[in-house]
C-alpha cells in the first residue's frame, strides 16, 4: 500500500505567492512603518509580527499534541490521516524560529522614542510596584529560557513523532516496539506541553503584554483557542488530500471524528472565554476590569462580539447537526471561519494594551498572515510529498479503515 | 399488540452476522429485529434503519430549557421581586448564563431519555418476548416475521444456509404487554404448542 502525494503546480505557485505577498508587506511594512515618528506605527510593525508568528506556532505544535493524546489514549481513529498532524509537527521549527527572533526582538530590542518597550513593558519599567512584585518570574532571564525551552522542545517532539512514524514503516511486520516507544514519549510530551503552551508560555508571551493585569484561566483559554484552530488546519489538509485522490483510508467517518473536535472545542474555548469574562465582571475589581473595559466598551467591542459570534455562535449552530460534520463544503467553510475567528482571538488579546485604539486590520496585517500561511502551505506539503501518506505498517492500521465514528 | 409467528436465528460470530443481515434484506424477508448482547456499531445502517431524529427532539429540549430559564429568572429579577445585588443591573445576563446551560442541559437529558424510552417502548413494568436467553449473553439473535407466503420450512433452511448456529420458530407478542405474567404463560403454552 503506497499513497504517494505530488504537489500540484497550482499549490505550490499559490504557497510561493503568498509568501511574495508577505514578504513586499514585510518590506513594505518595514519602510512605511518603522520610518514612521509616530510611536504605535512602530509597535504595530512588531506587534502584528508578533502575533501571527505566536498564532502560527501555538496552531502547528498542536498537531504535535493531538499525535500525543491520541498515542498515549491508544486511539486508531487518527492513524489513517496521521501524515498530516505529523507534516505540520514536523515543521514546528519553521514557525518557532520566525517567532523566536521576533520575541527576542521585541522583547530585547525594541523600545520607543522614550525608550520604553511599548509591547514587553515590563521589560523597561522602572519603580512599578505591581511589576516589581511579579519579577521573580517575569523577567528578561525567564522569558528568554521558556521560550527557547518551549520552542525547542516542541520542534523536538515534532521532528521526533514523525521519524518515528516513518520508521515503523520499515520495522518488521506487526513490531510492537516503536509502538510502545511512541506511546511513552506521548506521556512525556503532553507533561511538557502542560509546562508550556498550557501554562507559562502564554504568561510570558501574551499575558504579559497587560502586565497589571492577571487571570489564572488565561494558558487554558489560549490553548483551547489555538487547539481548535489547529484541528481545523488538520481538517483543511484532510479535505485538500482527499479532493486530490489521497488518503484512501480516510472516510467520512474520520472527517466527522474531526469536525467533532472543531466542534466540542469551539464550545470549550467558550466555557474559558465565558469563565474568565464572567468572573470577572461579577467580582469588579477595577485592577481586573481594566482589560475588559477597553476590549467590550472601548474601542475594540466590534472585535469583542465579533469573536464570541465567530467562534461560539457560528460553530454551534452550523456544526452541531451530524451531517453537516459529514460534508466537505460545511466543514471546510467552518474550519476557514474558525482558523479566521481565532487569529482575531489573538488580535484581540494582544493589541488593546501597546495600541490603545490605534488598531487597523488593513494591509499590512492581512499581508503579514497571507505570508504566514504561504509558508504553512508551503513547508508542511513539501514534507508531505515525501513520503507515503499512508502509515501502513502501523499495528493500528486495520482498526483505523473500519473505524466507525 | 399482536401475537405472530417468527423465525429466530441465532449467530455466534459478527462475520457472519453482518452478510446474514444483508442477505435476509435482500431476499425481501421481513426482518423484525436483531437482539445483540453489546451495541454492534454499522449494524442500524445495515439493517436499513435510518438515522435517528432524537437529536433533533434533544435540540428542541434544550432551547425549552435555555427559553424556560431566561425568561423565568429575568421574569424574576426585572419585574416580580427586582433586587439590587452587588451594583449589578436588574437584567444581569452574564450571571445567569451558568443557571441557563444548566437548565438546557437538564432539559435535554431528561427530555431525550423519556423520548428514548418512548421509541423504544421500555419503562418499569413493561414486558417484551425473550426469543433467547443467550441474546444478552454470547449470541446475536435474529427474528424474522413469518406469514402465509413464507413457509416455515423454507426461511428455517435460508437461515441455516446464512451460518446461524441455531433456528427454531417461536409464536409470540410482537411488541410489549404491561405486568401481566399470567398473558406470558399463555404465550408460552402458544410457544409449547
Amino acid at each position: 500500500m503506497n499513497d504517494r502525494f505530488v504537489i500540484p503546480a497550482r499549490l505550490r505557485n499559490t504557497s510561493l505567492a503568498l509568501i511574495l505577498i508577505g514578504v513586499i508587506t514585510l518590506i513594505a511594512g518595514a519602510a512605511s512603518l518603522l520610518t514612521s515618528h509616530a510611536d504605535t506605527d512602530k509597535t504595530r510593525f512588531w506587534l502584528v509580527l508578533l502575533q501571527d508568528s505566536i498564532f502560527f506556532t501555538l496552531i502547528t505544535t498542536v498537531s504535535v499534541f493531538i499525535q500525543a493524546a491520541v498515542s498515549l489514549a491508544q486511539g486508531a481513529w487518527i492513524v489513517s490521516f496521521r501524515r498530516i498532524p505529523e507534516a505540520i509537527g514536523a515543521n514546528v521549527w519553521v514557525f518557532g524560529l520566525i517567532a523566536v527572533i521576533v520575541l527576542f526582538a521585541v522583547a530585547f530590542g525594541f523600545t520607543d522614542s522614550h525608550g520604553i518597550n511599548t509591547i514587553y513593558q515590563w521589560t523597561t519599567a522602572k519603580g512599578d510596584k505591581i511589576i516589581e512584585g511579579k519579577s521573580a518570574f517575569l523577567n528578561k532571564g525567564m522569558f528568554a529560557f521558556f521560550t527557547l525551552t518551549a520552542i525547542g522542545l516542541w520542534s523536538f517532539f515534532g521532528i521526533k513523532f514523525r521519524t518515528m512514524s516513518l520508521n515503523q514503516d520499515n520495522a518488521p511486520k506487526n513490531d510492537t516496539k516503536l509502538y510502545w516507544k511512541v506511546f511513552r514519549l506521548s506521556g512525556v510530551f503532553l507533561l511538557v506541553y502542560a509546562l508550556t503552551q498550557m501554562s507559562t508560555i502564554p504568561w510570558l508571551w501574551i499575558m504579559s503584554i497587560d502586565a497589571h493585569w492577571f487571570s489564572t484561566l488565561f494558558s487554558w483559554y489560549t490553548f483551547a483557542s489555538a487547539f481548535v484552530s489547529g484541528m481545523s488546519l488538520i481538517m483543511l489538509w484532510m479535505v485538500y488530500l482527499k479532493n486530490q485522490g489521497n488518503l484512501v483510508l480516510v472516510t467520512t467517518e474520520h472527517m466527522h471524528d474531526v469536525g467533532k473536535f472543531m466542534f466540542a472545542f469551539s464550545i470549550f474555548w467558550t466555557y474559558l472565554w465565558f469563565s474568565q469574562y464572567m468572573l470577572i465582571w461579577y467580582a469588579n475589581v477595577p485592577e481586573e476590569t481594566t482589560y475588559f473595559v477597553m476590549r467590550q466598551h472601548g474601542p475594540y467591542s466590534i472585535i469583542f462580539y465579533a469573536n464570541f459570534i465567530i467562534n461560539f455562535v457560528m460553530p454551534i449552530l452550523i456544526l452541531m447537526a451530524r451531517p453537516s460534520k459529514r460534508n466537505y463544503f460545511t466543514v471546510t467553510f467552518m474550519a476557514l471561519v474558525i482558523i479566521f475567528g481565532h487569529w482575531l482571538d489573538y488580535y484581540q488579546m494582544m493589541m488593546p494594551g501597546p495600541l490603545k485604539a490605534n488598531w487597523h486590520i488593513n494591509w499590512y496585517e492581512i499581508g503579514v498572515f497571507m505570508g504566514f500561511a504561504g509558508l504553512l502551505i508551503f513547508v508542511v506539503s513539501r514534507t508531505l510529498a515525501k513520503s507515503s501518506l499512508i502509515a501502513h505498517n502501523n499495528i493500528l492500521v486495520k482498526e483505523t479503515s473500519i473505524h466507525i465514528a | 399488540m399482536a401475537i405472530k409467528k417468527f423465525a429466530v436465528a441465532a449467530y455466534d460470530d459478527e462475520a457472519v452476522l453482518f452478510p446474514a443481515v444483508s442477505k435476509v434484506r435482500k431476499s425481501g424477508y421481513k426482518l423484525h429485529d436483531i437482539y445483540t448482547p453489546f451495541a454492534v456499531h454499522g449494524l442500524d445502517v445495515a439493517m436499513g434503519h435510518k438515522e435517528t431524529d432524537l437529536h433533533i427532539a434533544g435540540f428542541i429540549y434544550g432551547l425549552c430549557g435555555t427559553s424556560t430559564a431566561v425568561g423565568f429568572i429575568s421574569w424574576i429579577f426585572t419585574s416580580d421581586w427586582p433586587i439590587v445585588y452587588g451594583g449589578k443591573p436588574h437584567f444581569a445576563l452574564p450571571a445567569w448564563v451558568p443557571i441557563t446551560f444548566e437548565l438546557t442541559v437538564l432539559f435535554a437529558a431528561v427530555g431525550m431519555t423519556l423520548t428514548f424510552c418512548y421509541l423504544n417502548q421500555i419503562m418499569p413494568g413493561v414486558k417484551k418476548h425473550v426469543f433467547h436467553p443467550r441474546q444478552s449473553d454470547d449470541l446475536f439473535v435474529m427474528a424474522i416475521e413469518l406469514n402465509e407466503h413464507t413457509p416455515e420450512g423454507e426461511v428455517l433452511e435460508f437461515l441455516k444456509s446464512t451460518g446461524a448456529v441455531e433456528t427454531n420458530v417461536q409464536v409470540a407478542e410482537d411488541s410489549w404487554w404491561y405486568g401481566r405474567w399470567d398473558k406470558k404463560e399463555e404465550y408460552e403454552a402458544l410457544n409449547a404448542g
